[in-house]
C-alpha cells in the first residue's frame, strides 16, 4: 500500500470504526479532536491525537485549516473524513490532495458533480438509472405543466425550484386541482424565495427507501447489494436492514446493476451509496441521490456480504485495486441495525447527553455493537446523538429479529435515556416483524402504537 | 435589591438570537416576563427555547452568544 498513516477527520463511533480498520491494516492512526472530545474513545485508541479547537464543530471538525495543519504536523499520508462533517465537501477533498495527501473517498470533481441534485439526476438518467417521472428542470408555463402531469399521472407534486427541505411543495390529486394550484404555487414561490420557478414530479406513495452499496477503485466498480432503510423519523434513518425485504431477484439485479452503471460512468473511487425510492406495488425504483462517503448503516452490508468496507476504502486510497470481484460477493443471511441515540423516546426524542454510569454490551453469535461509549463516559451535548449501532446477523430475517430481541434485552446503558426501548418495541411489532412498512410508517406508528410503560407516568416525569 | 437567576435545564450551546442576522431576544437592561424567550440552547443539533421563567427588570446576561453551557448554569440575572 502507498499509504502508511491516516488522520481521522471525524469523531464518535465512526472515528473508532476507522481507527480499528486502519490498525488492522497496519496503518499509523492520528485522531483530531475538539476540546469536548479530549477524553473520547477514539482519542484513547488512536496512536496519536491532536487538538484542533473548541467544541463547536464549525471551529473544529469543520475547520479545514486546522485539520490540514494537524495533518501536516503529524506527517500523515491520508485523511479519512468519515460521514457528515467534511465528508462530502469537494473543496476539502481538493485541499487534501493539493497538500500532497490522499483523500479517502472520491475525487473532489466527483463529489461536486454527484452532490448537485440536478447534475446528479442528469448523470443518473444518462447512465440508464430511472428517475422519478417529472419535468426535466423548470416548467415554463401551465400548458407545459398540464402536458407533463397528464403523462405522469396523479398524485403529482408541484415543487418550488428554489425551495428545499420540504418547503414549497404542493400535492395535487386531479387536473382541476393542478390548474388551480399551479399559478398560486408560482406566486407563492416568487414571494417566498424570490423565484417563481416550478418543477413537477410524480408522488411515489408508500415508497420504501432502498439503497445500493457501491465500491470502486477508479477503474472497476462492484456493488454489495442493497439495504432497506424505510424506518425513518423526520427523514432520519432509525433502523436499517440488509438485504431489502422481499425484493424480487429480478428487481434486485436491475437495481444493483443501475447503481454500478452510474458509478462506472463517473469513474467512481471509494465507497458510495446510491439511494432510491422503491414502489412495491409497481416494482419500480427511482433514483434519489448518491452519497459519496461511507454511511452510518454500512455494517448491515458488511454482515451479509462478508466485506470490511472501511478497510476496503483505505486499501483503495492506498492505490490497491478492489480486493473482490463481483462474482465473489453474495448475500448470506439477513442483518439489522438499530441506531441507539441519546434521546428519550418517551419525551418526544428530547436529547439526553450526560454521564454513562454503566455499560453492558450484549455478545453472542452474529451480534456487533459499534460505539463511542465506555463506562464513565460523559456524552457531550455538542454533536449528534448517535451513541452506537447494534447490528445483528441471522440465517434469515426471522432468525435475525429473534437474535435482535435478545441482544436488545442485553444492552444496558445506565445513566441517560436512550432509544433502546423504542427498538425493543419495534422488534416485537407485528407489522415490523412482517416487514409491512414504508417511509411514513414509523411516524404514524409513534403516534398510535408507542407509549411509555405505565401510561403517562414517564411522560409527566 | 434582590436578583433572580435564569438557568438552563439543558447543556449545549447558548444563542442570544434566533439566527446570526436577527436581533437578540433580549438586551442587557430589558425587562422580562415569565413567558419571554431569552435565548436558545442547541443540544445535539436540536434547538430548544429558554424562557425567562421569572418576571423582573434589567436583565443582565452572564454568558455570551454561542458560549458552551452546562445544565443548571445561570444564563442571566434579573432584578426582582
Amino acid at each position: 500500500m502507498k499509504i502508511r498513516s491516516v488522520l481521522i477527520a471525524n469523531r464518535g463511533e465512526i472515528a473508532v470504526r476507522i481507527i480499528r480498520a486502519a490498525k488492522a491494516l497496519g496503518l499509523r492512526t492520528v485522531q483530531v479532536f475538539s476540546q469536548a472530545d479530549a477524553d473520547s474513545l477514539a482519542v484513547r485508541l488512536a496512536d496519536e491525537s491532536i487538538a484542533i479547537g473548541p467544541p463547536a464543530a464549525k471551529k473544529s471538525y469543520l475547520n479545514i485549516e486546522a485539520i490540514l495543519a494537524a495533518a501536516a504536523a503529524a506527517r500523515v499520508d491520508a485523511i479519512h473524513p468519515g460521514y457528515g462533517f467534511l465528508s462530502e465537501n469537494a473543496d476539502f477533498a481538493d485541499a487534501v490532495v493539493a497538500a500532497g495527501m490522499v483523500f479517502v473517498g472520491p475525487t473532489g470533481a466527483a463529489i461536486r458533480l454527484l452532490g448537485d441534485k440536478v447534475a446528479a439526476r442528469r448523470v443518473a438518467a444518462e447512465a440508464g438509472v430511472p428517475t422519478v417521472p417529472g419535468s426535466e428542470g423548470r416548467v415554463s408555463d401551465i400548458a407545459q405543466g398540464r402536458a407533463i402531469v397528464a403523462a405522469i399521472g396523479f398524485p403529482a407534486m408541484i415543487k418550488a425550484a428554489a425551495g428545499g427541505g420540504g418547503r414549497g411543495i404542493r400535492i395535487v390529486q386531479t387536473m382541476a386541482e393542478f390548474e388551480q394550484q399551479f399559478p398560486q404555487a408560482s406566486a407563492e414561490a416568487a414571494a417566498a424565495f424570490g423565484d417563481g420557478g416550478l418543477y413537477v414530479e410524480k408522488v411515489i406513495e408508500k415508497a420504501r427507501h432502498v439503497e445500493v452499496q457501491i465500491l470502486g477503485d477508479g477503474v472497476n466498480v462492484v456493488h454489495a447489494f442493497e439495504r432497506e432503510c424505510s424506518l425513518q423519523r423526520r427523514r432520519q434513518k432509525v433502523w436499517e436492514e440488509a438485504p431489502a425485504i422481499e425484493l424480487p431477484a429480478a428487481v434486485r439485479e436491475k437495481l444493483c446493476a443501475s447503481a454500478v452503471s452510474l458509478a462506472r460512468s463517473v469513474g467512481y473511487r471509494g465507497a458510495g451509496t446510491v439511494e432510491y425510492l422503491y414502489d412495491e406495488a409497481t416494482q419500480q425504483f427511482y433514483f434519489i441521490e448518491v452519497n459519496t462517503r461511507i454511511q452510518v448503516e454500512h455494517p448491515v452490508t458488511e454482515m451479509i456480504a462478508g466485506l470490511d468496507l472501511v478497510q476496503e476504502m483505505l486499501r483503495i486510497a492506498g492505490g490497491l485495486p478492489l480486493s473482490v470481484r463481483q462474482d465473489e460477493i453474495a448475500i448470506a443471511g439477513h442483518a439489522s441495525e438499530c441506531r441507539i441515540n441519546a434521546e428519550d423516546p418517551y419525551r418526544n426524542f428530547m436529547p439526553s447527553p450526560g454521564l454513562v454510569e454503566k455499560l453492558e454490551i450484549p455478545s453472542g453469535e452474529g451480534v456487533r455493537f459499534d460505539t463511542l461509549l465506555f463506562d464513565g463516559y460523559v456524552v457531550p451535548p455538542f454533536y449528534d446523538s448517535l451513541l452506537g449501532k447494534l447490528i445483528v446477523h441471522g440465517a434469515n430475517r426471522a432468525d435475525c429479529l429473534a437474535r435482535l430481541r435478545e441482544a436488545l434485552g442485553g444492552l444496558k446503558i445506565v445513566g441517560i435515556p436512550t432509544t433502546v426501548p423504542l427498538h425493543a418495541a419495534l422488534a416485537t411489532d407485528a407489522d415490523v416483524i412482517a416487514g409491512r412498512f414504508h417511509t411514513r410508517f414509523l411516524e404514524q406508528w409513534l403516534e398510535t402504537k408507542f407509549a411509555a410503560p405505565g401510561g403517562d407516568k414517564e411522560v409527566a416525569r | 435589591m434582590s436578583k433572580l437567576e435564569i438557568k438552563s435545564r439543558l447543556p449545549g450551546v447558548f444563542y442570544r438570537r434566533s439566527s446570526p442576522d436577527a436581533a437578540p431576544f433580549k438586551s442587557d437592561g430589558d425587562a422580562v416576563a415569565v413567558g419571554d424567550v431569552i435565548g436558545l440552547v442547541e443540544v445535539m443539533k436540536s434547538f430548544h427555547e429558554v424562557k425567562a421563567g421569572v418576571t423582573g427588570g434589567a436583565i443582565r446576561f452572564l454568558v455570551e452568544d454561542a458560549d458552551a453551557i452546562m445544565a443548571g448554569q445561570t444564563l442571566a440575572e434579573v432584578e426582582a
